[in-house]
């Protein structure tokens, strides 16, 4: 569809000026790529649930939103929030506000010569021959709005390179936040990360909010694997409960490499996670893992596309929900297999937990396969916490909140236990269980609250 | 004092009467057996006394050391120092054995105002109790009751009882379905932890169990009440002669016959 005139009047705007102060704006590969995705952002415009893969999302809230582009610069953090956001034995970590790096934030701390870790915006300038060949090259433009937004836009954002045979098992840790406040700023933020073969690398991406407010991150990575490259890569979205987050995972597996992708998503009002694998050569290994945990009015979609190129391949999606209150959660799993993609193994779970009568889950798998010596499975569970295990629990004198806290992490657990055992793992476990523990004091509160309200209605029945 | 307290009980689930005026009273260091028939109640009243929210009380009164029990949750219950062996124990795939068990017993040493017990702590507590039920240590680090035997669960609900060292424990056909070796591990687990500062109220369908664990009283529960009571002969003679009396007519008489 095109994209009404208003709508897209401050994006031209905002484009005219970004393109004439955008680093490597002399570079003529890098000029048309932003402006090929501009023009196609142009002609799709934001997306509406008439379209397929956004049935179960409206992203009118950010269509209609009148975003600024951050000045650099502008903001700042405290000492406090920093160290909240501290990954125990990560190998460095860059801090970015707005989608802007800031050098004094963050610590680059000891990496080997083997891996190159830098802001993009720099490395446009400095080193933009060693990018050419990968950005921009994966992420589709031309079917998702958001992607060619970011690539329009696209400014800085994290640079990780790996040489071939190195491995690094401390994780990077890539900090994005958002400043919030009144007034509403749009980043896009836009990494790379090159794993050549035969390299080991842990990136752990987080997104935090400095303050509540409306703000929107379009964030877009690139991971390129190897030949016999292993690439563990998390998500973790803990943005403030009025912001927008779409994030896109775009991964080209080379033969033989193996990639985990872990997404944690517990933050924002509305949320899309697209994760998107490509398992380009033979015998390449995908985990797709994942956990959503909504309440309030949070919206979180998780749009997983699994595309099975080359023969003997295995790709694995895991995500589980759990969502409270007025939340809703979609995992839309859907898997090509090429033609010549023979001897697939596909598997595909969605578990879902709903706490309360008001959240919803929409469940969708989409296969489509067009070899045909293949094993594709998939499944969806929709249910609530068990009364006979609470009951059990609690049986034991452990007390109704602690129970259903108990179970909510039992039930999350098989979300962790599937990633590795390390320093990022131990990162996202206790995120998580920080998370659940809100989420059950939340439930525990509301549910006072609610017993208040009905005492003082029936009183004022009474009374009447 | 009466420990357990029990006057004329009646409990309800789907609008139907299970219980039906229920009296019982047992005394700290006593060991009751209540026998019936399937239906008569017998596991109502053992899911009543654990505070299970599904079941109505219309009348009657409970008195746990003194205390309302049925003004109680699960978990004060149990805090209180009231265990129930479940005839089904649940599996919670994601929680370990062990992380279960501690947690368990720091809620109530917690209630109890005694000091939580860390890991280092509670690790040799579970191995001398895993010891006493015969339980293969690797379980404790299992989810419970996932995947385990029959036997298996029927003895881990023997040892959390043995971990969380209740006031009285409420025993639900923990035999039912067990071989011999295993009944005789599990009867040897509740003997060992009679004494008289506790109480035993063990439900059963069999009077097997009764070899191995001696009754001081028995109790025949037939649709909702206590019909007949007396000393361990009275389980002799019940499996001699059955309970006496028709079984309620939509449970079939297959087993009045016995």
């Amino acid at each position: 569809m095109i994209a009404s005139a208003e709508q897209l009047q401050p994006y031209l705007e905002s484009f005219a000026a970004f393109a004439k102060s955008a680093p490597g704006r002399d570079l003529a590969w890098l000029r048309s790529l932003r402006e090929e995705a501009f023009a196609r952002f142009c002609e799709m415009g934001f997306p509406t649930t008439r379209a397929e893969d956004w049935r179960f999302t409206s992203v009118s809230a950010i269509a209609q939103t009148r975003f600024r582009l951050p000045r650099r610069g502008a903001a700042s953090v405290s000492a406090e929030t920093l160290a909240a956001c501290q990954v125990p034995g990560a190998a460095c970590r860059l801090v970015f506000i707005d989608g802007s790096f800031i050098s004094h934030l963050s610590d680059s701390g000891k990496l080997p010569e083997s891996v190159r870790v830098a802001n993009l915006a720099a490395e446009i300038e400095s080193h933009p021959r060693e990018l050419e060949p990968h950005l921009g090259r994966y992420l589709n433009i031309q079917r998702d709005a958001f992607a060619s937004l970011n690539t329009a836009f696209l400014e800085d954002g994290a640079y990780i390179r790996i040489r071939p045979g190195a491995a690094l098992a401390a994780p990077i840790h890539l900090l994005f936040l958002s400043t919030g406040g009144s007034e509403p700023l749009a980043s896009h933020p836009r990494n790379l990360i090159v794993a050549e073969a035969g390299s080991e690398i842990t990136v752990i991406e987080e997104y935090a909010s400095l303050a509540p407010g409306v703000a929107l991150c379009n964030t877009a990575t690139e991971i390129v694997a190897g030949d016999n490259a292993v690439v563990t890569h998390y998500m973790i979205e803990r943005e403030d409960v009025q912001s927008f987050n779409v994030s896109t995972l775009r991964i080209q597996q080379g033969q033989d490499a193996n990639v985990a992708s872990h997404s944690i998503l517990a933050g924002g009002a509305i949320v899309r996670n697209n994760v998107h694998p490509v398992l380009a050569g033979q015998g390449g290994e995908c985990l797709i893992n994942g956990l959503f945990i909504g309440s309030g009015r949070q919206h979180l979609d998780n749009y997983m596309l699994v595309e099975h190129a080359s023969p003997h391949c295995g790709s694995r999606q895991f995500y589980n929900g759990i969502l409270d209150q007025h939340a809703h959660g979609v995992f839309h799993g859907r898997i090509i297999v090429h033609k010549d993609a023979q001897k697939t193994d596909a598997k595909q779970t969605n578990r879902n937990l709903l706490l309360s009568d008001d959240a919803q889950v929409d469940t969708k798998p989409q296969l489509e396969i067009y070899a045909d010596d293949v094993k594709c499975t998939h499944g969806a569970t929709i249910g609530q916490i068990e009364e006979n295990a609470l009951f059990y629990l609690r049986s034991r004198g452990i007390d109704e909140a602690s129970a259903r806290r108990l179970l909510l992490l039992a039930f999350a657990s098989e979300c962790v236990e599937r990633m590795k055992e390390g320093p990022a793992r131990t990162y996202a476990e206790q995120f998580i269980h920080g998370r659940l523990f809100a989420t059950t004091r939340a439930a525990r509160e509301s549910a006072a609250s609610a017993a208040v309200a009905a005492a003082a209605s029936a009183n004022g029945e009474e009374r009447g | 004092m009466n420990l357990l307290e029990i006057k004329n009980l009646h409990a309800k689930v789907d609008n139907r009467e299970i219980l039906k005026g229920l009296n019982l009273s047992i005394r700290s260091g006593e060991l009751h057996s209540i026998m019936g028939p399937n239906g008569s109640g017998k596991s109502t009243l053992a899911q009543v006394l654990a505070r299970r929210e599904s079941y109505e009380i219309t009348q009657g009164e409970v008195l746990f050391n003194g205390k309302d029990l049925l003004a109680m949750k699960p978990e004060e219950a149990a805090c209180e120092g009231l265990f129930l062996a479940f005839q089904y124990p649940v599996e919670i795939p994601g929680i370990t054995n062990a992380y279960f068990l501690r947690s368990a017993l720091n809620a109530v040493r917690k209630y109890r105002g005694e000091d939580e017990m860390d890991a280092m702590d509670f690790l040799p507590l579970l191995r001398e109790k895993s010891k006493l039920l015969q339980m293969d240590e690797k379980l404790m680090n299992r989810s419970v009751n996932e995947a385990f035997s029959g036997g298996e669960k029927k003895r881990n609900e023997i040892l959390q009882m043995a971990v969380l060292a209740p006031r009285l424990a409420i025993l639900d056909e923990t035999d039912s379905g067990l071989d011999i070796d295993a009944l005789r591990i599990v009867a040897a687990g509740v003997n060992a932890m009679r004494g008289p500062d506790r109480a035993f109220l063990v439900v059963t369908h069999y009077q097997r169990l009764l070899n191995y664990i001696v009754p001081d009283r028995v109790h025949v529960l037939v649709d909702g009440k206590i019909v007949r009571s007396g000393g361990p002969e009275l389980a002799l003679e019940l499996e001699s002669t059955g309970y006496g009396v028709p079984e309620p007519a939509a449970r079939g008489g297959a087993q009045a016959a016995r």
